[in-house]
């Protein structure tokens, strides 16, 4: 028998019984649509979070005081117990290193901002001049922090667009004054909208040099230091450098936590794929049912069809033959089924994507693959019992019986 | 060209084995036509069936032209029965959901003929046995007469060595099995071999070699 006539014998069967058919894509596209549908959910997740450490910056190593034995965990989960302080000497000193561009210590705080009458509690920053470079923040108004000495204190300020729109509505923020605690600061540049980085939304944030957020918040020890290797290779030696200089002036203690984005970025990777893999695995279960369901009614068809089996048989139909054309059916109403489950599963991820346009919803392309061949192999593995069974008929018999 | 020697056929039925045949010897040549009867149960359709390979005999040789085919297995046997055998059935057998031309160019399509070779065999088969109008039609849409005639071109579509119908005319009236049987009877005058079995005096008698068979042998063998 010729593959083509094979294929439209098949066809004839497929198309001969509709509403059994119908059935079957519906099972089986379920099924597909299911793991594209979940997988796109899981792949957004994980470009989700891929994207928000890349808008950290780039080739960013991050200091941490304290140590932990913890790999990977997120940087705000951090909170080592801190038997010496990490303060801005140490971060100075970070520059020594040749793989090491720029630094960006950080003091955090909330500030009660006031304007006038105005006031509202937010996260004021304490870094220096160099922090907009490694954050790769853009300004949308006047300049960012002055260069100079950052043991210097300038009563200066940058704030978020959230923060500009609050306090002064559509009035021109630049150039005010505003109140923290018990100093004023001169706005001297708004941040351009950036939004939501890893829990920490820049829009709402106010900017201050190191050294007078040292004062406000009464402390020398910093949160943290920002550090940008000198290209992305050099991350490695960055991190070596950083723990060596920091171990020599902690007299040889290594009281400090370096993360690298690409660890960090990694583990999370790691974590979201694995969890991707597992919802996605755990849809296709209902492409085994899928599967079972090709197998009852197949076993149902080869009871249907005796005489036909029979009848073909008589013609010189060999086992093999017959074996062939319910598998080609089956492989046809599972390829029906996975095409419609694809079409349903990406319907699902543009709703999704309209629903929540900031994470982006994609199936991967290994699921994309996976779960039509899944589909199919299922069907194939389902369909062999009832498809021998019909080889296996005795012409007499399946003749015989009216 | 038929060759049987010595064929047994036993079934077990419950605890008894039931002699379908016993020691049946026979040879039928190329251009007889033919005609098996008895009362049910006397073995005709088992004969038949072992003469069509679909059924094995327990002991005895079958040589079908010149060629032994006592011991072949099911998918030699499948190859033979696609090019040296046609079925003609009591309850026509033809697939439902295929049209009356595609019912005829079956046993083609299973034998792998290449679609080209296929058409214009067919546009033959659906002349000689008058179904061009009816070529696109479901056998749904036939008649019994209609149907037992493609059944007929769907048996001669691989120019058969022999034609076995059972009970061909088992299914129709009076009238429309004389007319199958006038059609069975052009395969016989275009010089193919017809053995035909049937439990009616009338369809018998018309064939020119009469088998007569009771409890699994022959009892008889007229010619005319």
């Amino acid at each position: 028998m010729r593959g083509a006539d094979l294929l439209n014998f098949a066809w004839q069967v497929v198309r001969g019984s509709p509403g059994r058919t119908f059935l079957i894509l519906l099972a089986m596209g379920i099924g597909v649509a299911a793991v594209v549908a979940v997988t796109s959910l899981g792949e957004g997740a994980r470009l989700y979070v891929v994207n928000q450490f890349g808008s950290l910056g780039t080739n960013l190593v991050i200091v941490l005081p304290g140590r932990s034995e913890t790999a990977g965990a997120m940087p705000g989960v951090l909170v080592g117990k801190t038997p010496r302080d990490l303060v801005l000497e140490d971060a100075l000193a970070l520059k020594r290193s040749h793989a090491v561009r720029r630094i960006a210590p950080l003091i955090v705080g909330a500030g009660d901002v006031r304007v006038g009458a105005l006031r509202r509690e937010t996260p004021v920053v304490g870094t220096t001049a160099d922090f907009i470079e490694v954050r790769r923040m853009e300004m949308a108004q006047g300049r960012f922090l002055p260069e100079g000495d950052p043991r210097q204190s300038q009563p200066v300020c940058v704030i978020g667009t959230k923060v500009a729109s609050e306090l002064f509505g559509t009035r021109q923020a630049l150039g005010e004054w505003l109140r923290i605690g018990d100093r004023r600061f001169r706005i001297v540049g708004v941040l351009a909208r950036q939004g939501e980085s890893l829990g920490f939304n820049t829009d709402e944030i106010v900017i201050v040099p190191l050294a007078a957020a040292q004062a406000l918040f009464n402390t020398e020890s910093l949160f943290r230091v920002l550090v940008e290797a000198k290209s992305r290779e050099q991350i490695a030696y960055a991190r070596e450098d950083v723990e060596e200089i920091i171990r020599l002036r902690h007299e040889g203690e290594r009281d400090v936590t370096v993360i690298t984005q690409d660890a960090v970025l990694a583990t999370f990777d790691r974590i979201l794929r694995a969890l991707t893999l597992a919802v996605g695995g755990i849809a296709a279960i209902s492409l085994a049912v899928a599967g079972i369901l090709i197998m009852n009614v197949m076993l149902i068809a080869v009871t249907q069809r005796r005489r036909e089996i029979g009848l073909l048989k008589a013609l010189g139909a060999t086992g093999r033959q017959i074996l062939l054309a319910f598998l080609t059916e089956a492989v046809l109403l599972a390829l029906g089924g996975a095409a419609l489950g694809v079409a349903v599963g990406q319907l699902a991820r543009n709703v999704a994507l309209q629903l929540y346009p900031a994470i982006p919803f994609q199936a991967p392309w290994w699921a994309l693959i996976a779960a039509p061949a899944t589909a199919v192999i299922t069907a194939m593995l389902f369909t062999i019992v009832p498809a021998r069974r019909a080889a296996r008929l005795d012409p007499v018999q399946a003749l015989s019986r009216r | 060209m038929i060759r049987l020697a010595g064929i047994e056929r036993t079934f077990i039925v419950g605890e008894e084995a039931v002699h379908a045949l016993r020691g049946v010897n026979l040879e039928i040549a190329q251009g007889d036509y033919l005609s098996i009867m008895g009362p049910s149960g006397s073995g005709k359709s088992t004969l038949l069936n072992v003469i069509g390979l679909l059924d094995r005999p327990n002991a005895g040789t079958y040589k079908l032209d010149g060629r032994d085919v006592t011991g072949l297995d099911d998918d030699e046997l499948a190859r033979v029965r696609r090019e040296k055998i046609g079925f003609v059935f009591q309850f026509f057998h033809l697939v439902p959901r295929l049209t009356a031309a595609q019912n005829v160019e079956l046993p083609m399509v299973l034998a792998g003929i290449d679609p080209s070779a296929r058409k214009p065999r067919l546009a033959q088969l659906l002349a000689e046995y008058g179904l061009e109008d009816r070529a696109r039609h479901r056998p749904d849409q036939l008649s019994g007469g209609q149907c037992q005639r493609v059944a007929i071109a769907r048996a001669m579509a691989m120019n058969p060595s022999v034609v076995l119908a059972d009970e061909p005319t088992g299914n129709l009236d009076r009238h429309t099995g004389q007319e199958v049987m006038a059609v069975l009877e052009r395969v016989h005058h275009n010089g193919g071999t017809v053995l035909l079995v049937t439990h009616d005096p009338e369809i018998g008698s018309r064939a020119h070699r009469r088998l007569r068979m009771i409890d699994g042998a022959v009892v008889a063998d007229e010619r005319s």
